[in-house]
C-alpha cells in the first residue's frame, strides 16, 4: 500500500521521469481547461462530470506511479504506460457512449418541437383565416 | 374521419392526391403533412384547401407520420388513415379498410397488402426478397399471418391513433409500427389491395438506403423482442415522449 503510493517511480517500473512530467501536464492542462469551461459557462456541469473525472483519474495516475504499477499488474499490462493509455481509451468510450446517448434524447426532444410547431402554427393559421 | 397524407418533395402529385381522396373518400377530412419539403408541396396543398402542417424541417417519414396522428388525437378523430403522397394508394379503397376495421371490433389498425389482391404486386427481386423476410419474421413474432409489413396504406380507430401519437418510430416505421401495436396487445390486420404506379417523385427508399432500412428494422426487431409488453390505458398522459424507435 505505501509503495503504491510512492510518488516516484520505482527504478525499471513505472513511468520513466519525462513521460511522467508529461503525463502530469497534459492531464492537468485537460483537468484546467474544462474547468475553466464550465466556470465560463462553455459547458454545463452535467456534462462536465463525466471530464472531470476522467481527467481527476488519469492525473492521479499520472503523479501516483505505484498506482499506475499496481493497476497494470493487475489487469497483466507490462508497460505501465499502456496501462495509463487504456484507461484514457475507456474514459473515452465512456464520454462517447454518453454523447450518443445524448444525442438520442435531444433528437427525440427536437421531433417533438418540430412536431408541437407544426400542430401550433396550424392552429394559428385556421385562427387567422376566421377573424379575417 | 382523417386521412393524413404525408408529403416530402411532392409538389407534382399532391394536389392530384388530395383531390382523388376528395373525390373518392368524401368522408374523410384531408391533412398533408408537408415533411420539410424544398419545393413547393406546402403551397400546393394550401391552394387545395385542405388542412396541411408544415414541418421546420425533414424529420423523416415516421416524425411526419405520427405529426399527423397527434393531430388526429388531439382533434377527437375516431379513425385517421395514412394515404402515401405520391399517388401510389388508391383512396378509392379506403372504403374497404375501413369496412374491414368496423366489422372487426378489436381490430385496431388495418393495412393494405399488395399481395392477395387480383392484381399482382411487381417490383424488384431484392425489393420482394426483403418484404417477405420481414413478412416471415412478423408473422412468426405476431402469430398472425402479415405478407406486407412495408405497406403505408393504413387506417387506424382511436386507440391506435392514441398509441401513435405517444409513441411512433422516426424513420422506415411500417415494420415497427405492426411491433408496436402487438407488445401494446393492439390487434391489427390486413386487407388485400392493388396499389398504383406512383404518380410523381421516387421512393424514399433508395439502393443506397436498403442496406441500412434492413439492418435497421432487423435491429429494432430484435431489440423489441426484449422489451416487455404492456397496455396503454386511454387517457394516459400526454403524447409524444420519451425515446422511441432507434
Amino acid at each position: 500500500m505505501i509503495a503504491a503510493l510512492s510518488v516516484l517511480p520505482a527504478a525499471g517500473v513505472g513511468l520513466n521521469g519525462r513521460l511522467q512530467l508529461v503525463a502530469i501536464l497534459v492531464t492537468t492542462l485537460l483537468f484546467a481547461v474544462v474547468f475553466e469551461m464550465v466556470r465560463r459557462r462553455h459547458l454545463m456541469e452535467r456534462y462536465s462530470l463525466l471530464w472531470l473525472f476522467a481527467s481527476a483519474a488519469l492525473l492521479l495516475l499520472a503523479v501516483f506511479t505505484g498506482l499506475l504499477t499496481a493497476l497494470s499488474d493487475a489487469v497483466g499490462i507490462a508497460t505501465p504506460s499502456n496501462a495509463l493509455f487504456a484507461a484514457a481509451i475507456g474514459f473515452m468510450i465512456l464520454l462517447l457512449l454518453h454523447f450518443s446517448a445524448t444525442i438520442s434524447r435531444l433528437t427525440d426532444q427536437t421531433k417533438i418541437l418540430a412536431q408541437r410547431l407544426a400542430i401550433a402554427e396550424e392552429k394559428l393559421g385556421r385562427k387567422d383565416d376566421g377573424d379575417s | 374521419m382523417l386521412a393524413i397524407v404525408p408529403a416530402y418533395n411532392e409538389s407534382a402529385a399532391i394536389a392530384a392526391v388530395v383531390g382523388s381522396i376528395q373525390r373518392e373518400a368524401p368522408e374523410f377530412d384531408v391533412l398533408v403533412v408537408d415533411d420539410g419539403s424544398t419545393d413547393s408541396t406546402y403551397a400546393q396543398a394550401r391552394r387545395a384547401g385542405v388542412a396541411v402542417l408544415r414541418l421546420p424541417f425533414n424529420l423523416g417519414i415516421g416524425g411526419a407520420v405520427q405529426t399527423g396522428y397527434a393531430y388526429a388525437f388531439e382533434n377527437g378523430y375516431e379513425y385517421a388513415a395514412q394515404v402515401d403522397g405520391d399517388g401510389q394508394h388508391d383512396p378509392a379503397q379506403l372504403r374497404t379498410l375501413l369496412d374491414r376495421i368496423q366489422s372487426d371490433p378489436p381490430v385496431e389498425m388495418v393495412y393494405g397488402t399488395r399481395f392477395g389482391g387480383k392484381e399482382g404486386f411487381k417490383s424488384s427481386f431484392a425489393r420482394r426478397a426483403g418484404i417477405r423476410l420481414f413478412a416471415a419474421i412478423l408473422s412468426a413474432v405476431t402469430r398472425q399471418r402479415v405478407t406486407d409489413p412495408t405497406s403505408g396504406f393504413r387506417l387506424c380507430n382511436r386507440r391506435a391513433i392514441e398509441l401513435f401519437a405517444r409513441n411512433y418510430p422516426l424513420d422506415y416505421p411500417e415494420v415497427e409500427a405492426i411491433l408496436l401495436m402487438h407488445r401494446h396487445e393492439l390487434r391489427s390486420a390486413e386487407v388485400p389491395v392493388s396499389m398504383r404506379v406512383r404518380a410523381g417523385g421516387r421512393s424514399s427508399i433508395t439502393l443506397l438506403h436498403s442496406g441500412y432500412y434492413m439492418i435497421k428494422v432487423l435491429l429494432a426487431v430484435f431489440v423489441g423482442l426484449f422489451r416487455a409488453r404492456h397496455h396503454i390505458e386511454p387517457g394516459d398522459d400526454a403524447p409524444t415522449s420519451g425515446i422511441h424507435g432507434i
